[in-house]
Parts: structure tokens; sequence; C-alpha cells
């Protein structure tokens, strides 16, 4: 049995998604900007898929949804652009994040720094959220932006995405959400949230890898960040990636008809995995499962290195994710595991299991059964549970 | 960069098989009690080397026959991903049937050599070699227990780089003999850096005490010192082919600054003073003017003006040129 649990990172396509872009490779594969029926024959599929998308957010029809290549060009683009705009052209000087963002927020950001942009990290508490009155302490009028996710990649936990928005709005500042872990999980909408500008991909809701999409409030300024034809009313350039944008359309329509799949079926399964892994001695989970999206756990093992047990998970086909230092190809720990720092072991023994619409119970007792196992046998090893006799000095 | 590394690949396909066999088979692992020393005739050592909250810990058993010192058991615990324990495991393999003196030698390169397939692969990413050091720490640490000694007394260099175990020495001596000019070169010349990079700069895996971006900028400036005492040197001595007359305005600057720092420096210091250049102006006759400001004791001192103004101006006509001028602001 091959059991999958790494959908943070990314999804299966959702076989009907698939289904919808097959055409659009060897059929229609026209370039929609193109002055014939090659071209335009893809039309009504893109405009369908537009239409899915502005009702998937709530989107009015003078908002933009531009398409992108993934969330990753979204973060940069919002970030650089705002640079380019208000502040190497303006006088503002001054970006709000926090410690927990996507790296495609968090460097870009450290990028402005480098360039001498002042930049409010936003700490967070052991649940991994920030407070509020952080958030409205450091708005100054030299703000340009403030761009907070809708929930976490790691942990799952949901930020008060409403709350910031009005705060924002209330101050005048500018508001990027990225959105990337929210949609298909929980019910996103941008007018209700009051944001300006929200990130989002298509792989993250079992749609295809390699698009993505930027909300952009309706009248709302932002140079380009591909500068070239007039593709996308010449706000993102770069030949329309039909078959994606397709399938993103429909990925988006049935995230949002399977919200409360999600919200009953998927927590389910989610809080029974984590219920039964709470059963392990000296293990928690980071934040309440209300205040997480309903498929995420991060779970501390104490004594488990993460690329340990991921080890053993994956010598038993499944495949989940940790936070751990060890894991990562640069030897970085994880700047999230490093903010929450409740504990300072989270950054050595996290691991982090989500779920989706595809996983099932036979999963999930599964799973439940290997990673029992897998504590065993790690914690056999582990110096943590390890023998001392009376005369010796432990230094660990 | 280049075609391997742009497609990021799974740490995992480059483990050794002999590493992932023993990820999931470790032979030592496990503890040893006094009982079992009793038993066997032998001490107990236990040591411990890391921490759970650094990412690494490992707990060292054996069993020493006090008379021979020889080691006939030894067992490990580890905290730590999959080849920190196969890195623990060969450890412990390596040490049994050595005396203490003898395993205090095996470093973590013999432990990561020893869970090689093939001898010319590699057993671990270049990343991942820092986990063979931790078994290396915890050896000493054990030795040093069963002897009563400090841990560091096993080690008579200052290792900069653990994964590639190159001392301090080594790497200022490749430095200046092939006058290296960046840390990429060092990594060439001598692999330190090449592994977990914690060695390279702060801010790694690991906090150390040298790393290699400031071995070189000291390395280079104590070269570059060397170089201006010996042009100076030989000018002293008339060798050098080069007139002072007829150098750029930045070599002057150079040279007087070495003669300074050879000849006139140590003087003033003593006395609590001191002197800096503030600017040096060629003029048409020839003559180079060099301003300079007294620092600290000189300052205020009557000589200053004076008796000591002219020992320094007829110490770098003597040594450089005639047509040096010294004023003071
Ligand atoms: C919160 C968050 N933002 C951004 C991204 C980047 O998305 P993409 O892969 O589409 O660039 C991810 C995906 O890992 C994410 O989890
Ligand atoms: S200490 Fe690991 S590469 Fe130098």
């Amino acid at each position: 049995m091959r059991v999958y649990l790494d959908n943070n990172a990314t999804t299966i396509v959702d076989p009907k998604v698939f289904a919808e872009m097959v055409p659009y490779f060897c059929q229609m594969y026209g370039n929609p900007n193109s002055l014939h029926q090659f071209g335009s024959e893809s039309h009504p599929a893109l405009r369908a898929a537009m239409d899915q998308l502005y009702t998937g957010i709530n989107a009015n029809d003078e908002d933009d949804i531009v398409i992108t290549s993934c969330a990753t060009e979204s973060n940069n683009w919002v970030i650089k652009s705002i640079y380019n705009d208000t502040i190497l052209h303006g006088d503002k000087n001054h970006i709000i994040t926090s410690e927990v963002e996507h790296p495609a927020v968090g460097a870009s950001c450290k990028f402005l720094e480098s360039l001498g942009v002042k930049v409010t990290y936003l700490p967070v508490n052991s649940d991994g959220v920030i407070n509020i009155e952080d958030l409205k302490n450091a708005i100054t009028d030299k703000t340009a932006l403030v761009s907070i996710m809708w929930a976490n990649n790691e942990t799952g936990m949901l930020f008060p995405i409403e709350e910031i928005g009005a705060i924002c709005k209330e101050r005048g500042v500018l508001f990027h959400t990225d959105a990337v872990q929210a949609i298909g999980k929980i019910p996103v909408d941008v007018q209700k949230a009051n944001v300006d500008f929200l990130s989002f991909s298509a792989h993250k809701f079992h749609g295809p890898k390699g698009v993505g999409g930027l909300y952009i409030r309706n009248g709302q300024a932002l140079s380009p960040f591909f500068h070239g034809g007039e593709h996308m009313g010449g706000r993102r350039s770069g030949t329309l990636n039909v078959a994606g944008i397709v399938g993103m359309g429909k990925a988006m329509e049935l995230a949002v008809e399977a919200l409360d799949f999600e919200k009953n079926n998927v927590r389910r399964l989610r809080d029974k995995l984590e219920d039964a892994l709470l059963q392990i001695p000296e293990t928690f989970v980071v934040g309440t499962k209300e205040q997480r999206v309903p498929n995420t756990i991060l779970i501390s093992v104490k004594g488990i290195e993460g690329e340990a047990m991921l080890w053993d998970l994956n010598q038993n086909g499944i495949g989940a994710s940790t936070g751990s230092a060890c894991a990562s190809e640069a030897l970085e720990s994880n700047p999230v595991m490093e903010a929450i720092g409740a504990e300072a072991d989270l950054a050595h023994t996290a691991l982090r299991l989500s779920l989706s619409r595809f996983t099932t119970d036979e999963e999930i007792d599964f799973a439940i059964e290997v990673i029992q196992k897998a504590v065993v046998r790690l914690r056999a090893i582990s110096s943590t549970y390890a023998y001392a006799p009376e005369w010796h000095v432990s230094k660990l | 960069m280049g075609k391997n590394s742009l497609i990021g690949g799974s740490i995992w396909e480059e483990y050794s098989q002999k590493v992932q066999d023993l990820m999931n088979n470790p032979k030592n692992m496990g503890e040893l009690t006094e009982e079992d020393a009793k038993n066997m005739g032998g001490k107990l050592v236990v040591a411990d080397f890391g921490a759970e909250s650094c990412g690494d810990a490992v707990r060292l058993y054996w069993i020493v026959d006090e008379a021979t010192e020889m080691i006939k058991a030894a067992k490990f615990k580890s905290f730590g991903c999959g080849t920190a324990i196969a890195s623990s495991d060969t450890m412990a393999e390596l040490c049994i049937g050595k005396t203490v003196s003898e395993a205090v030698k095996i470093t973590n390169i013999d432990v990561e050599k020893a869970m090689r397939d093939n001898p010319d692969i590699p057993a671990v990413p270049p990343q991942k070699m820092h986990c063979s050091v931790m078994a290396y720490d915890v050896i000493k640490a054990a030795a040093a227990s069963f002897k009563g000694v400090d841990a560091a007394s096993f080690e008579d260099e200052i290792i900069v780089c653990e994964c590639a175990r190159v001392s301090l020495g080594t790497i200022k001596e490749v430095i200046r003999l092939n006058n290296l000019t960046t840390v990429e070169e060092i990594t060439n010349y001598t692999k330190a850096g090449a592994f977990c990079k914690s060695c390279v700069k702060p801010g790694g895996h690991e906090e150390k005490e040298y790393y290699l971006v400031d071995i070189l900028r000291d390395t280079r400036a104590e070269m570059e010192h060397d170089r201006l005492l010996a042009i100076s040197n030989a000018q002293i001595e008339g060798h050098s082919s080069v007139n002072f007359d007829d150098l750029t305005v930045v070599k002057k600057f150079q040279q007087i600054e070495a003669a300074i720092d050879e000849n006139i420096r140590p003087m003033l210091v003593m006395d609590g003073g001191n002197l800096e250049i503030l600017d040096i102006k060629e003029g048409d006759d020839k003559v180079t003017d060099v301003y300079i400001r007294y620092l600290g004791a000189c300052s205020g001192c009557a000589s200053s003006s004076t008796g000591t103004l002219f020992a320094i101006e007829s110490v770098l006509q003597e040594k450089l040129s005639k047509n040096i001028r010294i004023l003071p602001i």
C-alpha cells in the first residue's frame, strides 16, 4: 500500500481536471491570441475557466485575476512591483510580513531589504500565529504593503485575514495574502477579506503544476513583472498556458464544491489520525484543530529526528514531510519551526502529515499503524531514551 | 550549478547501500550496563556528544579491559537522521577490538570510508558528511572519560573544517603557497568547506570558532603586510629595481605605511602614542609631502613637532627616498 500524506507540498491532479485539459494539447493547440480558428477555438474554455476562478474566490468582474506560472511568481510580482511602484518611485519604504511566510514571500522581502527597504517580520506565538496588536503597532505612514499568508503551509494554522484586511483598509495600506494553502480547504472570499492582492497555485488544489494566479482588486495599479506582448491585458505577458488555465478553472470549481466534504470528511480523517498519534507518549501538535485548515497536522515526536522518521515512513510506502534541517539539501533549519520555537526540539522532530479529499479511511488506518511502528523502532535507537548509569553525567 | 543540480535530487539517492542497510538495521545499536561490564571483566565507559536541541546527539558505550585498554564491546544510541544513525553504528563497529589510544585515531573520514560500497564513491552526499563528525567527537569523549583527561588533549591542532578534517595551519599554508584569493579556491585545494559548509562563513549549520572567510581575509592581510615589508627592506638594501620617486601614490602610501609600521610605530606605541597618514601629495619638484596626524600621547607631546618629527623624516628619507617631507597636522 502506498499512502500520500504530503498534500501541502502538492496534490494529485483530479482525473476530472485532467480530462478537461486533454483536448488542449493535441487538438486545440492554437495560440489564443491568434486571429484564426486554431487560436479562437480555445476561447470558450478559457472564458469558462475564468468564470470558475472568479466565482471560486468571489471576485467582482471588474477585479483582475491574472494567470501566472505559480504562486511563487504571484508573490514575487506583488512584492517586487510594490517596490518599483511605491518605494523606488514613491515616498514609502516599509513592508510588513510575518516570520512564517513561505520563502516565495520571505526571500523576496529579504531581497528588498538588501536594496534598503525596511521590513518588519511579525513574530508568531507557540501556535504559529501573529498577534494582531503587533500588526497595528507596526503600521506607519511609510508602510507600502502588508503581506500575511492566509494559512501556513507547515502548521496549517489560519491567520485572522478578515481582521487584518479591515485594519489595512482603515489604515490605508495595501494588503496581500498568500492563500495557496487556504484555497480548497476553507472558503476564500476576497470581498469579505478586504484583500488587494491574493496569490494561489493550482497544484495545491488538485490542478496541474506550473499554473497559478494573482487576484488584483479593481483598479489597483501594479506594474508588470513580465514585460512583453499584450497577454492578460498587458498585466502579465507570455503565451497563455491554455491547458493549465482550463485545468485550474475546473480544479477551482471542484475544490469549492468539495469544501463541505473537506470540512467534514477530510477533517474527520485528519482528527482520527491526530488523535491516534497523540496517544503516543511525548508528542504534541501545533495549534488546536479548530484553528487549522482541516487537512494538516504538524506533530513533534520526541526523540525522533524528522528525516529518520521520513525514512521509515517511506520504507513502508508513506509519503510525508518534515521541517527538519537534516532533510533539507542545504541543512538549513526551517524558519517556521524556529519562529514557533515553543519547544526547541520542534525544529528537529517535526513531522507534517497533510491529507486531501482523496485520502481514505483505510489509508489512515495503515498510516497510524506504520507511524506507531516507526516510533517504536526509532525510539529504541534514540539516545533520548537511552540507559545511563548513575555515575554518568549526561550531556544530552 | 549545472545539469545535475538544477532539479534538486533526493539526498537519499546518494546514500550508499551500506548506509541504507545500517539505517534499517543498525548492528551495534543498544546499551551496555555495569552488569555487562562485570560479566565481560571490563570497565564500563559511557560518553555523550551533541544534544537533541541541536538535531544530533549520540551516546557511546564501551567495555574496556583495564589491563590492555582494549575495547571489548561497543554500543550506541543516537538521536539524529538516518546518516547519523549509520555513522554512529559504523563508529561503534570500528572501535571494537581496538585499544582506547587506537580508537581515538579513528576520524569521521574513516567512518565515512567504511560505509562506502565503492571505494571511490562517497557514502553520503556532501552536506551529510557532518553527521559522521559526531561519531568522531564521541570517541574522544569516551577516551577522555576512560583516561580521566580533557577531550581537547587528543587534538594537537586546530581543526577548522571538521567534515574534511583540515587544520588552521594547512589552510593558511595553502593560501600563502598558492596565493589563493577566494574561498572556492581553498575548497578546491583542501576540500575544507566542501561538505556541510558550516566552516565557510557564520550562519551555517553549526557555529564555529574559525571560518574560512575570516582566515582568508586575515591571511591575505598578513601576506600583504609581508609583501610591503619585503619591498621596503629590499629598498633599504638597495635591491629594489623601482625607485620610490617613480612609484604611484598608492604604492608610495603602502611603502611609507610599511616603513612606519616597521621602524616608527613600535617606538610611538611604547610611549602610548601613534600616528596616522592622512594624505600624500606629489609636488612638481619631485617632493612627496606626507601629511600625518599624531594620535594618543603623541598628540600633546612637545617633541612631536621637533625631535620626533625629525626622526620620522630621516628614517623615511633613509629607507625610501631623500625627497620625502613630513607635515604634521
Ligand atoms: C504558502 C505557500 N506559498 C507559496 C507556495 C509556492 O507555490 P508554487 O509552487 O506554486 O510556486 C507554496 C508551495 O509550496 C506554499 O505552500
Ligand atoms: S565543517 Fe563541514 S564543510 Fe567544513
